[in-house]
């Protein structure tokens, strides 16, 4: 989402437009939560999604006593593989090149895009099928390939619903979490017939009646495409292995019919050994979808000839990440693997959504990782790490024990220095001179005692002048301060001789 | 009642000395009720949080230092404030790291390991979970973030209440969720936080308790702030203030002694 992407006028768009989003002028955070906070459908939609997974998460977590030593066992390899990145990085490169797979080095989102576009021209191809992916959505890979006049179809029925829907995604895992089955029928009916093959007549919002309607439409492309994309959500450095885990099957056939498969993989993806999937296939289903086991696990090493696709290439992309690598408070964002329970557990998530975030990945890990992704140039990335009460039920969840809250406070560090003076900065110096000693908190103290005597009522109302004090009390009544502090009690009992 | 213990140094927060005085009044009762010496030093300030968490480290220097300046001769410190208590120990070692003063480091790190909020002193240093208070009402607890996850209070708090004679706990559903508070979050993302504690208050309504208990003021300050406006009628209360009271604070005119427990 670097720029703004638009197709030439004179040529007819191949996919659904998506929104268009531009990090120059996307409103900060407190701005686009206030608009999502008044679409009661995606408040309900949103509570009965996440606090449904929730439970089911506590529950399949609870069933492995050591559920605490994984999550350190994942923090340790996913820390050790970061330290040692360089190396790892280079003997994945030596093992996928044995097997048989073809090394790509993207520095950023546009030399990706420029790959794939390279390798689907070379391949006579103009369009691909695509497994989810967020490092695709991270490059914004679709619309790039749209513009070169390459279509990339979503294969995934959640990712479909939102292509569909000229929509974004709003979760990591369920792209679609915002919607709900009624809007789902009228996307289909609306849109799928223009896109390929359209949905029987009669079509309810039953879901099993939408997933078929859903799997006719991709059947043809399945069978049709040359070209596939994936992500990975590991690459093993050892055997040159990448795997991918879904639920649907539609990444089995992307990564198994097309003759070219190309898997763009952020270089953090790196784990050094196969045996560490036993770590990670343990606390990834559990933390995202809530099961044991997802139903569809694909490893491929390189090509296997006469089996699968013929030519294999993979695409290690930075994009930012070794900047998030060089802060060591910050970089453990980078043990993300993507299983969205932070999202699931999230207070503020829950009530605003995805699109708030004005990010690809959104939620607590979005606004950890994303301001360090992109730097904290713009407003929106300026106002993410304060997009979070600080309540730590994120950190508890995550399987690779990433401390949010700790990266959140980090960064809003980072954030206040980069600013030169603002009216916030200066209340807080203010503040900061008043907490030095407990003598100039009795003198500031003295404000609170005259506003207590004077002021009427037992509260303190609604107050129209715009600012902090209207923010509060918008909704909220505030207590009027008491005349005499504690420490006036204390020293009229406790200090002055006793009579 | 397990033996006196030396002086135990209150902490008051600054919130709680400016605007919630009765809770640092009633720790000083429960703690000298229960045997210990309790100073005020009045040298102590704030903890902090509120620049820390907003990203202003700098400036939550200060209160660092006045609060190893203050505390660091006694063997004791304890406040009425999972939150204010978990900032002291987990930021300000945070804090000096990163100020790289090796010799506040060593001072943070021995006074973070005598810093306990109330519910943790009573239980783990005093030994006690029934401190002999009287509270006939029925209340409900919402656990607080801080206490809950950074603190690690545990279920202390509420083997203090199931003590207290009179009590009628209630639970509250979805008690481990944020209430929205955050500091700088209530009014930098005000939105969002009136409406994660709308979602709380009406938890809390749901219970039926008269009274809404937390071990922290910042939060029931917001959750009580919505209360007011909605005119529920269903109170704020700390814990502390109901540790405090007795049978004979009943004893006396009972309108006195209710309206000592109304904000």
């Amino acid at each position: 989402m670097t720029a703004e992407h638009t197709a030439p006028a004179t040529r007819q768009r191949r996919t659904p437009a998506p929104p268009p989003v531009t990090l120059i002028g996307m409103p900060k955070f407190p701005k686009n939560a206030k608009k999502e906070l008044r679409n009661e459908q995606l408040r309900n939609n949103l509570r009965h999604a996440t606090t449904t997974i929730r439970e089911k998460r506590v529950r399949v977590v609870e069933e492995l006593p050591h559920w605490e030593q994984l999550r350190l066992a994942g923090e340790a390899i996913k820390n050790r593989t970061l330290r040692h990145l360089d190396s790892y990085l280079l003997q994945l490169e030596e093992s996928l090149t044995r097997n048989g797979a073809i090394v790509h080095w993207a520095n950023d989102a546009d030399e990706a895009n420029q790959i794939v576009i390279d390798i689907t021209r070379a391949k006579g191809a103009d369009e691909v099928v695509k497994v989810k992916s967020m490092a695709t959505q991270e490059i914004d890979l679709n619309e790039a390939l749209e513009e070169a006049g390459i279509a990339a179809w979503e294969t995934d029925l959640a990712e479909l619903i939102v292509q569909l829907g000229h929509d974004r995604p709003s979760h990591i895992l369920v792209p679609a979490i915002h919607r709900n089955r009624s809007e789902v029928r009228e996307i289909f009916l609306e849109e799928m017939g223009r896109y390929g093959t359209p949905p029987p007549d009669g079509l309810t919002d039953d879901p099993a009646m939408l997933a078929g309607a859903a799997r006719v439409h991709l059947r043809n492309k399945f069978l049709r495409a040359k070209v596939a994309v994936s992500g990975a959500n590991f690459a093993i450095a050892e055997t040159g292995t990448l795997v991918v885990v879904e639920s649907e099957g539609n990444g089995r056939m992307c990564l198994t019919l097309p003759d070219t498969l190309i898997s763009i993989v952020g270089i953090e993806k790196t784990l050094p050994t196969f045996a560490d999937l036993e770590v990670f296939l343990q606390l990834l289903p559990r933390s995202s979808t809530a099961e044991r086991m997802n139903p569809y696990t694909s490893m491929w090493s390189g090509v296997q000839e006469g089996d699968g696709p013929q030519e294999v290439h993979v695409v290690l992309v930075d994009n930012g990440r070794t900047n998030v690598l060089a802060d060591e408070v910050g970089r453990q964002a980078l043990r993300c693997i993507r299983c969205s329970a932070c999202l699931n557990i999230c207070p503020v998530y829950e009530r605003v959504g995805g699109h708030a975030y004005g990010s690809v990945y959104p939620g607590p890990i979005g606004a950890i990782l994303t301001p360090q992704l992109r730097g904290i140039g713009s407003e929106v990335d300026q106002s993410l790490p304060y997009a979070s009460s600080l309540c730590g039920a994120c950190f508890e969840v995550c399987p690779v024990r990433i401390n949010i809250p700790e990266v959140l406070v980090h960064l809003r560090n980072k954030v206040v220095e980069s600013h030169g003076v603002t009216a916030e900065g200066m209340v807080m110096k203010g503040g900061s001179w008043v907490m030095a000693k407990g003598r100039n908190l009795a003198l500031a103290q003295r404000g609170s005692k005259l506003a207590g005597r004077i002021m009427p009522g037992e509260v303190i109302g609604p107050i129209p002048i715009p600012g902090p004090a209207a923010g509060w009390t918008d909704a909220r009544d505030l207590p009027k301060p008491p005349s005499q502090t504690f420490r006036d009690w204390w020293v009229k009992h406790h200090e002055e001789p006793q009579s | 009642m397990s033996a006196p213990i030396g002086t135990v140094a209150l902490f008051a927060t600054c919130i709680n000395d400016t605007l919630f005085p009765e809770t640092p009044k009633a720790v000083v009762r429960l703690l000298e009720r229960l045997g210990c010496r309790v100073d005020f030093p009045l040298q102590q300030s704030c903890c902090g949080q509120m620049f820390t968490n907003t990203g202003y480290f700098k400036e939550a220097m200060p209160s660092v230092r006045n609060y190893v300046d203050t505390f660091e001769r006694y063997d004791y410190v304890v406040g009425p404030s999972g939150s204010c208590i978990g900032s002291v120990r987990d930021q300000h070692p945070m804090l000096a790291e990163r100020l790289g003063d090796q010799a506040l480091q060593r001072r943070v790190e021995a006074i973070v390991a005598k810093t306990y909020d109330l519910s943790e002193f009573l239980v783990d240093v005093l030994g006690v979970t029934d401190v002999g208070a009287y509270f006939p009402h029925t209340v409900t607890y919402h656990p607080t973030c801080h206490s809950l996850r950074v603190t690690k209070v545990g279920d202390r708090p509420y083997r203090l209440m199931q003590a207290v004679r009179g009590l009628t706990l209630v639970e509250l559903s979805g008690a481990d969720q944020c209430c929205g508070f955050g500091g700088t979050f209530s009014v930098k993302n005000s939105d969002t936080s009136v409406a994660m504690g709308t979602d709380k208050v009406r938890n809390v309504l749901d219970t039926g308790a008269e009274y809404i208990v937390t071990g922290d003021n910042s939060c029931l300050m917001h959750i009580g702030g919505l209360l007011s406006r909605e005119k529920s009628g269903v109170r704020p209360i700390h814990l502390a203030e109901i540790l405090a009271r007795t049978e004979a604070d009943y004893a006396d005119s009972k309108g006195h002694s209710e309206a000592a427990v109304t904000r």
